[in-house]
């Protein structure tokens, strides 16, 4: 379990974090939304320590990440896997090479034992024949996969998705979301996902926390989202022409 | 007066945080046979890669130098040998440390600075410290290390070859006959100059990649910060070594 407890962070006299507080639960699909520039990219970096937080807490198994010191910080990173907005994967690797960085990095696998590893968590995501590719030559959705492929290679207590659809044809991101649901629900790992994708939020999110202006605004779950009765949830929610078609049948 | 303060300002800012990174780069490494991977692919893509372009341009500077020192040498009183002599030393001394160096502030350093910039802007960097990876150590060291391990290798190389070219320009041109030539490059030849010039050329090997992996490394934004960035490592890596020339020279040499 995460615990995000009154969390604050400014840049440059800018409050982007205001209080946050916030409690992601393993085995389940914890999602983060808000509109462009609401602090959730911020609210991610910070909970796996890409950024330092000005104040509050944010705990890891009761564990607070703020406060420990790099040696302990270095230990949970390693529990820790994470799904970059575009990818992130090292363009001067191949795919397999790529699965097998955490690997090389923190275990004592002979070649074969990390290759059938990659081989495994490649399969997982449904990518195969394409060890030897780099990722210039596959497609978006491919990257993506690849890149969960790399996140679940050291078995991560804690997977964090920075919007996995972003730039994704609608039925790649059913398969991306699909993918994250059934790896948090294999592994029972806590996962955070952050998206303004409302596909993805009534498809896959178990628990919902709404950012806005930098404050945790709204928590709840994808049954209660449409009834919140809370105006600037309503706003964000029902600002596209689709979802407004959706609000009228609520209301009735 | 607020111009030089804030200018003063960002100096030190630069180069406390520059400092600071250096402390993060020489930390240990997390695992030993990964980052000697990494030390052998850099050798290779910094330093083996390098021969050519060095080569290139030690022959023609070196044929030039003879030809320019024929050209001022006129009077009958100074021996024709001393085009060569002074052919080698301008090579030893100055030329293969510090003009090679600063032609590998331009191919390695925007080289080092555009890979590592590209890195960030595109979150692979936070991909490695998410992973618990020492991002700075695991990219960066395994750079310095091989650029400093290969750079004696390109001085040495520029060295003959250079002497080389004068050679080849006594042969097609008339400046100086071979037999006069092949003379004053043997003659008072003095050993230490290849020591100083190896000296030198290691601490500028240190400060191209050092300098150019730290432009990358704090670089935010998208492509043109990441070109901008490259720039910078070439300005500023080239500047650091005219400086760095200047004070091992009178270290040296005095």
């Amino acid at each position: 379990m995460i615990e995000v407890q009154k969390v604050n962070k400014a840049f440059q006299n800018k409050q982007v974090l205001n209080n946050v507080s916030a409690i992601f639960m393993p085995g389940r699909v914890n999602m983060v939304i808000g509109k462009s520039g609401s602090g959730k990219t911020v609210l991610l970096k910070s909970l796996v320590g890409l950024h330092d937080v000005d104040s509050g807490s944010i705990l890891f198994n009761e564990t607070d990440f703020t406060k420990v010191k790099q040696k302990e910080k270095i230990k949970i990173r390693k529990q820790v896997g994470m799904l970059f907005q575009g990818s992130a994967l090292f363009d001067s690797a191949t795919i397999e090479e790529n699965v097998m960085y955490p690997l090389d990095a923190f275990t004592e696998f002979s070649f074969e034992e990390k290759q059938e590893r990659a081989n495994f968590c490649l399969e997982r995501v449904s990518l195969l024949g394409v060890n030897n590719l780099y990722p210039d030559e596959l497609s978006g959705g491919m990257q993506k996969r690849a890149a969960i492929a790399r996140a679940i290679s050291l078995n991560p207590k804690y997977l964090f998705c920075d919007e996995p659809n972003s730039g994704l044809d609608p039925q790649t991101a059913i398969v991306i979301d699909k993918l994250i649901r059934e790896i948090t629900y294999e592994y029972g790992i806590t996962t955070v996902v952050n998206t303004h994708d409302m596909n993805s939020v009534f498809g896959i999110s178990d628990s919902i926390v709404f950012i806005n202006e930098g404050k945790s605004w709204w928590n709840g779950t994808r049954d209660m989202l449409l009834a919140s009765g809370n105006k600037e949830l309503d706003d964000f929610l029902f600002s596209s022409e689709i979802m407004q078609r959706l609000k009228p049948k609520v209301e009735k | 007066m607020l111009f030089v303060n804030y200018y003063s300002m960002n100096l030190l800012f630069h180069l406390g945080r520059y400092f600071l990174f250096l402390t993060k780069i020489f930390s240990k490494p997390e695992k030993h046979s990964v980052w000697f991977k990494n030390f052998v692919r850099e050798v290779e893509k910094l330093g083996v890669s390098s021969i050519g372009i060095i080569i290139l341009v030690s022959v023609f500077i070196g044929a030039a130098i003879t030809i320019q020192m024929a050209y001022n040498i006129t009077s009958p009183l100074v021996p024709k040998y001393v085009i060569s002599l002074t052919t080698r030393d301008t090579m030893l001394l100055e030329f293969s440390s510090t003009i090679i160096s600063l032609i590998l502030a331009g191919k390695v350093g925007s080289n080092v600075a555009s890979e590592i910039g590209t890195m960030r802007v595109t979150e692979q960097i936070d991909a490695l410290e998410i992973m618990g990876i020492n991002s700075s150590s695991f990219l960066v060291s395994p750079k310095v290390f091989a650029f400093i391990f290969f750079i004696p290798f390109l001085v040495i190389i520029s060295m003959f070859v250079g002497i080389g070219g004068g050679w080849l320009s006594s042969v097609l041109t008339d400046a100086l006959s071979p037999d006069d030539y092949v003379k004053g490059i043997q003659f008072f030849f003095v050993p230490y100059y290849v020591i100083y010039s190896i000296i030198k050329s290691l601490v500028f090997a240190f400060l191209i990649i050092t300098v150019s992996a730290y432009q990358g490394y704090y670089v935010t934004g998208g492509a043109l910060e990441v070109g901008k960035a490259s720039t910078r490592a070439v300005v500023y890596s080239s500047v650091v070594i005219l400086m760095f020339d200047l004070i091992l020279t009178q270290l040296l040499l005095s």
